[in-house]
Protein backbone atom coordinates (compact mmCIF):
# COMPACT_ATOMS: atom_id res chain seq x y z
CA UNK A 1 0.00 0.00 0.00
CA UNK A 2 1.39 3.45 -0.93
CA UNK A 3 1.57 5.74 2.35
CA UNK A 4 0.54 9.04 2.39
CA UNK A 5 3.43 10.64 0.46
CA UNK A 6 3.24 8.29 -1.58
CA UNK A 7 -0.27 8.53 -2.44
CA UNK A 8 0.02 12.34 -3.27
CA UNK A 9 2.96 11.52 -4.91
CA UNK A 10 0.17 9.64 -7.25
CA UNK A 11 -2.24 12.20 -7.41
CA UNK A 12 0.30 14.58 -8.43
CA UNK A 13 1.35 12.56 -11.53
CA UNK A 14 -1.97 11.77 -12.56
CA UNK A 15 -3.21 15.20 -12.36
CA UNK A 16 -0.13 16.39 -14.63
CA UNK A 17 -1.39 13.65 -16.97
CA UNK A 18 -5.20 14.01 -16.92
CA UNK A 19 -6.30 17.32 -15.31
CA UNK A 20 -9.33 17.08 -12.71
CA UNK A 21 -9.25 13.73 -12.86
CA UNK A 22 -8.72 13.38 -9.33
CA UNK A 23 -10.81 14.43 -6.55
CA UNK A 24 -9.67 13.28 -2.93
CA UNK A 25 -7.23 10.98 -1.27
CA UNK A 26 -7.42 9.27 1.87
CA UNK A 27 -7.34 6.37 3.73
CA UNK A 28 -10.30 3.71 4.65
CA UNK A 29 -9.98 0.74 6.66
CA UNK A 30 -6.21 0.59 6.27
CA UNK A 31 -6.39 1.28 2.22
CA UNK A 32 -5.02 3.90 -0.12
CA UNK A 33 -8.42 5.18 -1.61
CA UNK A 34 -8.57 7.75 -5.09
CA UNK A 35 -11.50 9.69 -5.06
CA UNK A 36 -11.74 10.09 -9.28
CA UNK A 37 -13.93 11.84 -11.51
CA UNK A 38 -15.85 9.07 -13.17
CA UNK A 39 -15.33 10.41 -16.92
CA UNK A 40 -11.82 9.82 -16.03
CA UNK A 41 -11.98 6.61 -14.52
CA UNK A 42 -10.48 4.41 -18.16
CA UNK A 43 -7.40 6.66 -17.75
CA UNK A 44 -6.85 6.58 -13.99
CA UNK A 45 -7.07 2.36 -14.34
CA UNK A 46 -4.95 2.55 -17.13
CA UNK A 47 -2.27 4.91 -16.20
CA UNK A 48 -1.87 2.97 -12.99
CA UNK A 49 -1.44 0.11 -14.89
CA UNK A 50 1.10 1.26 -17.31
CA UNK A 51 2.88 3.91 -15.80
CA UNK A 52 6.58 3.07 -15.16
CA UNK A 53 6.76 2.04 -11.25
CA UNK A 54 3.19 1.78 -11.16
CA UNK A 55 2.55 -1.63 -12.23
CA UNK A 56 -1.27 -2.32 -10.48
CA UNK A 57 -2.29 -4.60 -13.45
CA UNK A 58 -4.57 -6.97 -11.36
CA UNK A 59 -8.48 -5.67 -10.82
CA UNK A 60 -8.90 -7.71 -7.39
CA UNK A 61 -12.38 -6.90 -6.97
CA UNK A 62 -15.03 -4.55 -8.59
CA UNK A 63 -17.80 -3.69 -6.72
CA UNK A 64 -20.02 -0.55 -5.97
CA UNK A 65 -22.08 1.08 -3.28
CA UNK A 66 -24.75 3.62 -2.27
CA UNK A 67 -24.12 5.99 0.05
CA UNK A 68 -27.58 7.64 0.35
CA UNK A 69 -28.36 10.41 1.34
CA UNK A 70 -24.74 11.71 0.65
CA UNK A 71 -23.71 13.08 -2.52
CA UNK A 72 -22.40 11.99 -5.36
CA UNK A 73 -25.05 8.83 -3.86
CA UNK A 74 -22.86 6.22 -5.79
CA UNK A 75 -19.39 4.77 -5.98
CA UNK A 76 -17.89 2.19 -7.94
CA UNK A 77 -14.75 0.86 -6.56
CA UNK A 78 -11.91 -0.88 -7.96
CA UNK A 79 -9.62 -2.63 -5.64
CA UNK A 80 -6.14 -2.98 -7.29
CA UNK A 81 -3.24 -4.59 -6.85
CA UNK A 82 0.44 -4.81 -7.67
CA UNK A 83 1.58 -8.33 -7.75
CA UNK A 84 5.00 -7.73 -6.96
CA UNK A 85 5.34 -5.37 -4.45
CA UNK A 86 1.72 -6.73 -3.26
CA UNK A 87 0.86 -3.55 -2.85
CA UNK A 88 -3.31 -2.43 -3.05
CA UNK A 89 -4.61 0.57 -4.21
CA UNK A 90 -8.52 1.56 -3.99
CA UNK A 91 -9.75 3.86 -7.07
CA UNK A 92 -13.18 4.90 -6.11
CA UNK A 93 -15.45 6.33 -8.80
CA UNK A 94 -18.05 8.49 -7.69
CA UNK A 95 -21.32 8.53 -9.02
CA UNK A 96 -24.03 10.89 -8.91
CA UNK A 97 -27.44 9.53 -9.15
CA UNK A 98 -28.84 11.32 -12.43
CA UNK A 99 -32.54 11.28 -10.94
CA UNK A 100 -35.69 10.00 -12.07
CA UNK A 101 -35.75 7.07 -13.58
CA UNK A 102 -31.97 7.38 -15.28
CA UNK A 103 -29.68 5.10 -14.66
CA UNK A 104 -25.86 6.47 -13.39
CA UNK A 105 -23.17 5.85 -16.45
CA UNK A 106 -19.83 4.90 -15.98
CA UNK A 107 -17.11 3.52 -19.02
CA UNK A 108 -16.94 -0.03 -18.64
CA UNK A 109 -13.07 -1.34 -17.90
CA UNK A 110 -13.34 -4.67 -19.29
CA UNK A 111 -11.20 -3.75 -22.31
CA UNK A 112 -8.36 -3.39 -19.60
CA UNK A 113 -9.52 -6.01 -17.14
CA UNK A 114 -11.15 -8.85 -18.49
CA UNK A 115 -12.06 -10.11 -15.12
CA UNK A 116 -14.65 -7.45 -14.61
CA UNK A 117 -16.97 -8.60 -17.34
CA UNK A 118 -19.24 -10.24 -14.86
CA UNK A 119 -18.22 -8.09 -11.94
CA UNK A 120 -19.87 -5.28 -13.92
CA UNK A 121 -22.45 -7.39 -14.77
CA UNK A 122 -23.47 -7.63 -11.00
CA UNK A 123 -23.14 -4.50 -9.77
CA UNK A 124 -25.39 -3.63 -12.65
CA UNK A 125 -27.70 -6.54 -11.35
CA UNK A 126 -27.93 -4.89 -7.71
CA UNK A 127 -27.22 -0.98 -8.07
CA UNK A 128 -28.64 -0.35 -11.54
CA UNK A 129 -24.84 1.60 -12.96
CA UNK A 130 -24.72 0.94 -16.38
CA UNK A 131 -21.15 0.32 -17.64
CA UNK A 132 -20.88 1.87 -21.37
CA UNK A 133 -19.08 -0.64 -23.51
CA UNK A 134 -19.76 -3.54 -21.97
CA UNK A 135 -20.45 -6.90 -23.89
CA UNK A 136 -22.94 -8.47 -22.65
CA UNK A 137 -24.34 -6.01 -20.27
CA UNK A 138 -27.64 -7.79 -18.17
CA UNK A 139 -28.78 -9.19 -14.98
CA UNK A 140 -26.42 -12.15 -13.61
CA UNK A 141 -28.14 -13.28 -10.52
CA UNK A 142 -31.12 -12.18 -10.50
CA UNK A 143 -34.19 -13.13 -12.41
CA UNK A 144 -34.05 -11.76 -15.95
CA UNK A 145 -38.06 -10.39 -15.85
CA UNK A 146 -36.75 -8.87 -12.29
CA UNK A 147 -37.83 -5.07 -11.11
CA UNK A 148 -35.86 -2.53 -9.15
CA UNK A 149 -32.31 -2.37 -7.93
CA UNK A 150 -32.45 -4.20 -4.67
CA UNK A 151 -29.34 -3.10 -3.18
CA UNK A 152 -30.71 0.09 -3.30
CA UNK A 153 -30.29 2.15 -0.10
CA UNK A 154 -33.85 3.27 -1.02
CA UNK A 155 -35.35 -0.24 -2.18
CA UNK A 156 -37.87 -1.65 0.22
CA UNK A 157 -36.86 -4.35 2.38
CA UNK A 158 -39.63 -6.25 1.41
CA UNK A 159 -40.55 -9.84 2.53
CA UNK A 160 -43.38 -9.17 5.81
CA UNK A 161 -42.37 -6.54 8.28
CA UNK A 162 -41.62 -8.47 11.97
CA UNK A 163 -43.65 -6.88 14.08
CA UNK A 164 -42.64 -8.69 17.70
CA UNK A 165 -46.87 -7.68 18.28
CA UNK A 166 -46.08 -11.40 20.50
CA UNK A 167 -43.42 -9.62 23.07
CA UNK A 168 -45.40 -6.85 23.46
CA UNK A 169 -48.60 -8.74 24.39
CA UNK A 170 -46.84 -10.77 26.96
CA UNK A 171 -44.06 -7.89 28.36
CA UNK A 172 -44.63 -5.05 26.54
CA UNK B 1 -51.15 -73.35 13.24
CA UNK B 2 -51.61 -76.58 12.05
CA UNK B 3 -54.58 -76.69 14.33
CA UNK B 4 -56.12 -73.67 13.02
CA UNK B 5 -55.49 -75.32 9.45
CA UNK B 6 -57.30 -78.53 10.17
CA UNK B 7 -60.37 -76.00 11.66
CA UNK B 8 -60.40 -74.04 8.54
CA UNK B 9 -61.10 -77.56 6.51
CA UNK B 10 -63.62 -78.57 9.22
CA UNK B 11 -65.47 -74.81 8.12
CA UNK B 12 -65.45 -75.46 4.58
CA UNK B 13 -66.89 -79.00 5.33
CA UNK B 14 -69.93 -76.86 7.23
CA UNK B 15 -68.16 -78.24 10.57
CA UNK B 16 -68.33 -74.68 11.72
CA UNK B 17 -72.02 -72.70 12.47
CA UNK B 18 -73.80 -69.94 14.45
CA UNK B 19 -71.61 -68.26 17.15
CA UNK B 20 -68.48 -70.45 16.64
CA UNK B 21 -68.35 -69.32 12.95
CA UNK B 22 -69.18 -65.84 13.86
CA UNK B 23 -66.09 -65.68 15.91
CA UNK B 24 -64.13 -67.25 13.54
CA UNK B 25 -64.86 -64.92 10.67
CA UNK B 26 -64.17 -61.64 13.45
CA UNK B 27 -60.97 -62.65 13.50
CA UNK B 28 -59.78 -64.09 10.43
CA UNK B 29 -61.36 -61.82 7.77
CA UNK B 30 -60.61 -57.54 7.52
CA UNK B 31 -63.57 -55.14 6.17
CA UNK B 32 -62.97 -52.43 4.35
CA UNK B 33 -63.61 -50.39 1.38
CA UNK B 34 -61.86 -50.16 -2.06
CA UNK B 35 -60.45 -46.31 -1.23
CA UNK B 36 -59.03 -47.28 2.57
CA UNK B 37 -57.22 -49.99 0.22
CA UNK B 38 -56.06 -48.12 -1.93
CA UNK B 39 -55.04 -45.32 0.98
CA UNK B 40 -53.24 -47.53 2.89
CA UNK B 41 -50.95 -49.24 0.09
CA UNK B 42 -50.59 -45.63 -1.00
CA UNK B 43 -49.31 -44.13 1.84
CA UNK B 44 -46.81 -46.88 2.80
CA UNK B 45 -45.23 -46.87 -0.51
CA UNK B 46 -44.20 -43.24 -1.31
CA UNK B 47 -41.43 -42.58 -3.65
CA UNK B 48 -40.13 -39.61 -2.43
CA UNK B 49 -38.07 -36.61 -5.23
CA UNK B 50 -34.20 -36.93 -4.85
CA UNK B 51 -34.34 -32.87 -4.16
CA UNK B 52 -32.63 -30.52 -1.90
CA UNK B 53 -32.70 -26.55 -1.44
CA UNK B 54 -30.76 -25.26 1.54
CA UNK B 55 -29.42 -26.18 4.94
CA UNK B 56 -32.84 -28.42 5.99
CA UNK B 57 -31.62 -30.83 2.99
CA UNK B 58 -29.09 -32.25 5.30
CA UNK B 59 -31.77 -33.23 7.90
CA UNK B 60 -33.85 -34.50 5.26
CA UNK B 61 -33.41 -36.43 3.05
CA UNK B 62 -29.98 -37.53 3.84
CA UNK B 63 -30.23 -37.90 7.22
CA UNK B 64 -33.28 -39.62 7.07
CA UNK B 65 -32.28 -42.28 4.64
CA UNK B 66 -29.50 -43.28 6.65
CA UNK B 67 -29.74 -46.37 9.09
CA UNK B 68 -30.02 -43.90 11.80
CA UNK B 69 -33.85 -42.51 11.27
CA UNK B 70 -34.10 -45.04 8.46
CA UNK B 71 -37.22 -43.63 6.26
CA UNK B 72 -37.35 -47.27 4.72
CA UNK B 73 -39.50 -48.00 8.09
CA UNK B 74 -42.51 -46.28 6.93
CA UNK B 75 -42.22 -47.32 3.29
CA UNK B 76 -40.27 -44.34 1.66
CA UNK B 77 -36.48 -45.46 1.43
CA UNK B 78 -36.94 -45.30 -3.01
CA UNK B 79 -36.02 -41.85 -3.46
CA UNK B 80 -36.29 -41.26 -7.48
CA UNK B 81 -33.99 -38.66 -8.92
CA UNK B 82 -36.89 -37.66 -11.78
CA UNK B 83 -40.08 -35.66 -10.59
CA UNK B 84 -41.77 -38.27 -13.33
CA UNK B 85 -41.22 -41.19 -10.63
CA UNK B 86 -41.91 -39.40 -7.89
CA UNK B 87 -45.00 -38.96 -5.70
CA UNK B 88 -43.70 -36.84 -3.18
CA UNK B 89 -41.75 -33.78 -3.03
CA UNK B 90 -40.01 -32.16 0.52
CA UNK B 91 -38.84 -28.60 0.04
CA UNK B 92 -35.43 -28.75 2.30
CA UNK B 93 -34.76 -24.95 2.29
CA UNK B 94 -35.43 -21.17 1.68
CA UNK B 95 -36.89 -21.04 -2.30
CA UNK B 96 -35.50 -17.80 -3.58
CA UNK B 97 -37.52 -15.79 -6.40
CA UNK B 98 -35.38 -17.56 -9.42
CA UNK B 99 -35.81 -20.91 -7.80
CA UNK B 100 -39.87 -20.88 -7.35
CA UNK B 101 -39.92 -20.97 -10.94
CA UNK B 102 -38.52 -24.60 -11.37
CA UNK B 103 -39.44 -26.18 -7.79
CA UNK B 104 -43.38 -25.21 -9.55
CA UNK B 105 -41.89 -27.34 -12.64
CA UNK B 106 -40.75 -29.83 -10.75
CA UNK B 107 -44.03 -30.40 -8.83
CA UNK B 108 -46.08 -29.87 -11.78
CA UNK B 109 -43.80 -32.73 -13.75
CA UNK B 110 -44.80 -34.87 -10.76
CA UNK B 111 -47.62 -37.71 -11.74
CA UNK B 112 -51.20 -37.69 -9.71
CA UNK B 113 -51.40 -38.99 -6.87
CA UNK B 114 -48.93 -35.99 -5.65
CA UNK B 115 -47.64 -34.68 -2.00
CA UNK B 116 -45.71 -31.66 -1.10
CA UNK B 117 -44.25 -31.13 2.55
CA UNK B 118 -42.69 -27.72 3.22
CA UNK B 119 -40.00 -28.35 5.59
CA UNK B 120 -38.34 -25.62 8.07
CA UNK B 121 -39.32 -22.58 8.72
CA UNK B 122 -37.92 -20.98 5.46
CA UNK B 123 -39.69 -22.62 2.92
CA UNK B 124 -43.07 -22.44 5.09
CA UNK B 125 -43.01 -18.68 5.60
CA UNK B 126 -39.55 -16.92 4.51
CA UNK B 127 -38.26 -17.50 7.44
CA UNK B 128 -35.03 -15.20 8.82
CA UNK B 129 -34.66 -14.50 4.90
CA UNK B 130 -37.42 -10.87 4.64
CA UNK B 131 -35.65 -9.65 1.88
CA UNK B 132 -36.29 -8.85 -1.99
CA UNK B 133 -34.52 -13.04 -2.97
CA UNK B 134 -36.74 -15.08 -0.86
CA UNK B 135 -39.65 -16.30 -2.01
CA UNK B 136 -42.23 -15.76 1.55
CA UNK B 137 -43.54 -19.08 1.99
CA UNK B 138 -43.64 -21.51 -0.93
CA UNK B 139 -47.42 -22.11 -0.64
CA UNK B 140 -47.40 -18.88 -2.41
CA UNK B 141 -46.74 -20.86 -5.86
CA UNK B 142 -47.57 -24.48 -5.23
CA UNK B 143 -50.40 -26.08 -2.94
CA UNK B 144 -48.22 -27.27 0.05
CA UNK B 145 -49.90 -30.78 1.83
CA UNK B 146 -47.98 -30.42 5.39
CA UNK B 147 -46.22 -27.53 7.27
CA UNK B 148 -42.87 -28.62 9.64
CA UNK B 149 -41.84 -25.96 11.17
CA UNK B 150 -38.07 -25.77 12.99
CA UNK B 151 -34.90 -24.27 11.67
CA UNK B 152 -34.28 -26.88 10.69
CA UNK B 153 -36.49 -29.43 11.91
CA UNK B 154 -35.06 -32.47 13.55
CA UNK B 155 -34.91 -35.95 11.81
CA UNK B 156 -37.31 -37.15 14.28
CA UNK B 157 -39.42 -34.18 13.27
CA UNK B 158 -39.86 -34.59 10.00
CA UNK B 159 -40.11 -38.45 10.48
CA UNK B 160 -43.02 -37.67 12.53
CA UNK B 161 -44.59 -35.40 10.34
CA UNK B 162 -44.37 -37.66 7.40
CA UNK B 163 -46.23 -40.04 9.49
CA UNK B 164 -49.04 -36.91 9.53
CA UNK B 165 -49.31 -37.46 6.11
CA UNK B 166 -49.34 -40.67 5.43
CA UNK B 167 -52.77 -40.54 7.99
CA UNK B 168 -53.61 -37.82 5.29
CA UNK B 169 -53.21 -40.15 2.63
CA UNK B 170 -55.46 -42.58 4.25
CA UNK B 171 -57.83 -40.65 4.87
CA UNK B 172 -58.65 -37.56 1.81
CA UNK B 173 -55.65 -37.32 -0.30
CA UNK B 174 -57.65 -34.23 -2.07
CA UNK B 175 -58.73 -32.01 0.48
CA UNK B 176 -59.92 -29.74 -1.71
CA UNK B 177 -56.67 -27.78 -2.82
CA UNK B 178 -57.42 -28.15 -6.59
CA UNK B 179 -60.26 -25.94 -5.63
CA UNK B 180 -58.33 -23.58 -3.86
CA UNK B 181 -55.66 -22.94 -6.09
CA UNK B 182 -57.27 -22.98 -9.47
CA UNK B 183 -55.62 -25.59 -10.58
CA UNK B 184 -58.32 -28.37 -11.93
CA UNK B 185 -56.42 -29.41 -15.74
CA UNK B 186 -52.66 -30.19 -14.58
CA UNK B 187 -53.46 -33.49 -13.65
CA UNK B 188 -50.51 -35.49 -15.05
CA UNK B 189 -51.43 -39.28 -15.10
CA UNK B 190 -49.57 -42.46 -15.85
CA UNK B 191 -52.33 -44.19 -17.51
CA UNK B 192 -55.88 -44.61 -17.27
CA UNK B 193 -56.55 -41.63 -15.51
CA UNK B 194 -59.87 -39.13 -16.19
CA UNK B 195 -57.88 -36.87 -18.38
CA UNK B 196 -56.06 -39.28 -20.78
CA UNK B 197 -57.70 -38.88 -23.96
CA UNK B 198 -55.40 -37.13 -26.10
CA UNK B 199 -56.43 -33.76 -27.38
CA UNK B 200 -58.32 -32.93 -30.29
CA UNK B 201 -54.86 -31.80 -32.46
CA UNK B 202 -52.66 -34.86 -30.76
CA UNK B 203 -55.78 -37.29 -32.41
CA UNK B 204 -55.62 -35.77 -35.56
CA UNK B 205 -51.98 -35.62 -36.03
CA UNK B 206 -52.06 -39.39 -34.58
CA UNK B 207 -54.23 -39.90 -37.64
CA UNK B 208 -52.15 -38.18 -40.19
CA UNK B 209 -49.18 -40.35 -39.33
CA UNK B 210 -50.93 -43.12 -39.55
CA UNK B 211 -52.85 -42.45 -43.18
CA UNK B 212 -48.86 -41.09 -43.60
CA UNK B 213 -47.22 -45.06 -43.27
CA UNK B 214 -50.22 -46.56 -45.04
CA UNK B 215 -51.65 -48.05 -41.73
Amino acid sequence: MPDAPGLELIRGEIEAAHPGAVVDTGFAQERAVLSIDPMHVLAVLGWLREAPGQGYSFLSSLHAADYLPAEPRFAVHYELLNRDRVERIRVKALLADPGEDALPEIDSCVELFPTAEFQEREVFDFFGIVFRGHPDLRRILLPEDYVGWPQRRDFPIGGEPVTFTYNERNYG
Amino acid sequence: MRQRQLRARDMLRGDLEGEELERYVEQKVVMTNFEKMLGWARSNSIFPLTFGLACCAIEAPISLVTARYDLARFGAEALRASPRQADMIILSGRVSIKMAPVVRRLYDQMLEPKWAISMGACSSSGGMFSNYAVVQGADKFMPIDLHIPGCPPRPEAVLYGFTKLQRKIQGNPDQGWRARYDAHGTEEWARGGPRSEPSAEAAEAYEAARELIGA
